[in-house]
């Protein structure tokens, strides 16, 4: 690893002020950060910790009954205590990587870092929820925009995640048993306005929704409903974990799975 | 350079580390306390898991700038008192939960947070909660043993293989 310097500021307003120092970066829970800094794939001059920063941790509910989960809020206590909140999202965010990993790693983090066999990145977009950053409110349909690539501005800062609560979910993955992330990972929920379908792992594009899914489960919401829809091959991963039909196949297959779960 | 302060198993422990300097390296290097072992460098395999704050986590993968001020538990802290092993370490010993014990001190970390969160686990939970635990000697199952005897369970039932 290059050296570099750590601040752990208290205060968003002095996290923000910190970014503003020549090639700073984030530091959330550091679980995808620094292993790609023991790579030296990444140099950055100073990391500002967001781990030490009370009004970007923990979970409540808003208002208007949707779930906020501050930035730098864990997987560990996502799935703890957002438990009885939103159900499916706690599920999520208690099968990411290991104990150890959900300790450490933060909500902010996996969205920034947009990977595209990451768990959150499908519960945001499926929930169509919004994040907050520093300087505004982004929603999650504008917010990914490909592999490793968001809406985030250099040095934007995401403080919180703001999720409309389903009237059931589920979310479904495909466990690439090496790494622990998905395969293909499925995130459905269904609200009084329709069905949501969000799909990880399988395009080369990141996570997207997957539309026909969306209409056929909006006017029947049972697994049924999905068994006659498929999706090309073209456009998906392939690996040496499957190919890119193997992914279009089992995000059918996932899909079907989290209707019944949720259902 | 920054200093750094942490009470590292009941003793207040101190030092001066760069900005890069793991807690794993802190502890090993700095504290000689290399019981925490270091099998990878992509956050994988779990020989490094420590408690900090009562929390496990791995050690290779925090700076040990951010756990300044932390409560820090390493292998070195788990035996009694009397430095006899603690249960786990022990049952590790009576159902031959190690082989050449290079994942040990991460297995009895993890297995120490389990326990702690789930005093009676069922053997799916054990290989649940040590996803993040790898062994490349025992295939899983005295380790699996050693947690659920552990816990004061019944492990005669399950075979030894
Ligand atoms: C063994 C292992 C298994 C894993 N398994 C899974 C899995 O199954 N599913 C899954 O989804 N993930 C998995 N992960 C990744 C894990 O969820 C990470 O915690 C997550 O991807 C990154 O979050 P972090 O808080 O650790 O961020 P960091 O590693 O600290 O940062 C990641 C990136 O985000 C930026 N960043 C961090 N926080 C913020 C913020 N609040 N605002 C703006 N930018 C920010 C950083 O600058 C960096 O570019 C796994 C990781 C490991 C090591
Ligand atoms: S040394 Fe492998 S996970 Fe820490
Ligand atoms: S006992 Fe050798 S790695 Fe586990």
């Amino acid at each position: 690893m290059y050296n570099f310097d750590v601040e752990r500021p208290g205060t968003v307003a002095d996290a923000a002020a910190a970014m503003g120092r020549e090639d700073a970066q984030a530091l959330g829970g550091g679980q995808t950060l620094i292993p790609t800094l023991k790579q030296r794939l990444a140099s950055p001059s100073v990391l500002v910790s967001l781990t030490g920063i009370a009004e970007m941790a923990g979970v409540c509910t808003t208002d208007d009954g949707q779930v906020a989960i501050g930035g730098a809020t864990t997987h560990g206590a996502v799935a703890r205590d957002a438990a009885s909140l939103y159900p499916g999202l706690a599920g999520l965010a208690s099968h990411i990587g290991d104990p150890a990993v959900r300790n450490r790693g933060t909500i902010g983090g996996s969205l920034a870092n947009n990977d595209p066999s990451a768990c959150y990145p499908a519960a945001a977009l499926g929930s169509g929820a919004t994040i907050i950053t520093n300087t505004r409110s982004i929603a999650a349909d504008d917010y990914f925009q490909g592999m490793f690539t968001t809406a985030l501005e250099e040095g934007e800062i995401i403080t919180e995640v703001r999720f409309p609560v389903p009237e059931v979910s589920d979310y479904q993955k495909f466990v690439q048993p090496a790494s622990r992330f998905a395969l293909v990972g499925v995130f459905v929920a269904k609200y009084a306005g329709g069905v949501r379908v969000a799909v990880t792992g399988a395009s080369n594009d990141g996570v997207f929704r997957w539309s026909e899914a969306e209409a056929a489960l909006s006017s029947d919401f049972s697994a049924d409903a999905v068994k006659g829809l498929s999706l090309s091959g073209d456009n998906m991963i392939s690996d040496l974990h499957g190919t890119g039909a193997y992914r279009a196949h089992l995000v059918g297959v996932m899909t079907g799975r989290a209707v019944t779960n949720a259902a | 350079m920054v200093q750094v302060s942490m009470t590292v198993n009941g003793r207040a422990s101190s030092g001066e580390v760069e900005g890069r300097t793991l807690l794993s390296s802190f502890l090993r290097d700095d504290l000689s306390l290399t019981g925490t072992h270091v099998g990878c460098d992509t956050s994988q395999c779990g020989a490094c898991v420590v408690h900090v704050n009562g929390e496990a986590i791995k050690a290779c993968t925090m700076l040990a700038a951010e756990a300044d001020g932390a409560e820090v538990t390493t292998i070195e802290g788990m035996a009694n008192a009397d430095g006899s092993l603690n249960v786990i370490q022990q049952a590790f010993q009576d159902h031959h939960g190690l082989q050449c014990g290079f994942c040990t001190p991460g297995m009895v970390m993890s297995a120490a947070a389990l326990l702690k969160e789930n005093p009676e686990p069922s053997e799916t939970e054990v290989r649940d909660y040590l996803e993040g635990n790898l062994c490349r000697c025992t295939g899983y199952h005295n380790i699996v043993k050693a947690i659920m005897a552990a816990s004061g369970q019944d492990v005669s039932s399950i075979a030894a293989e």
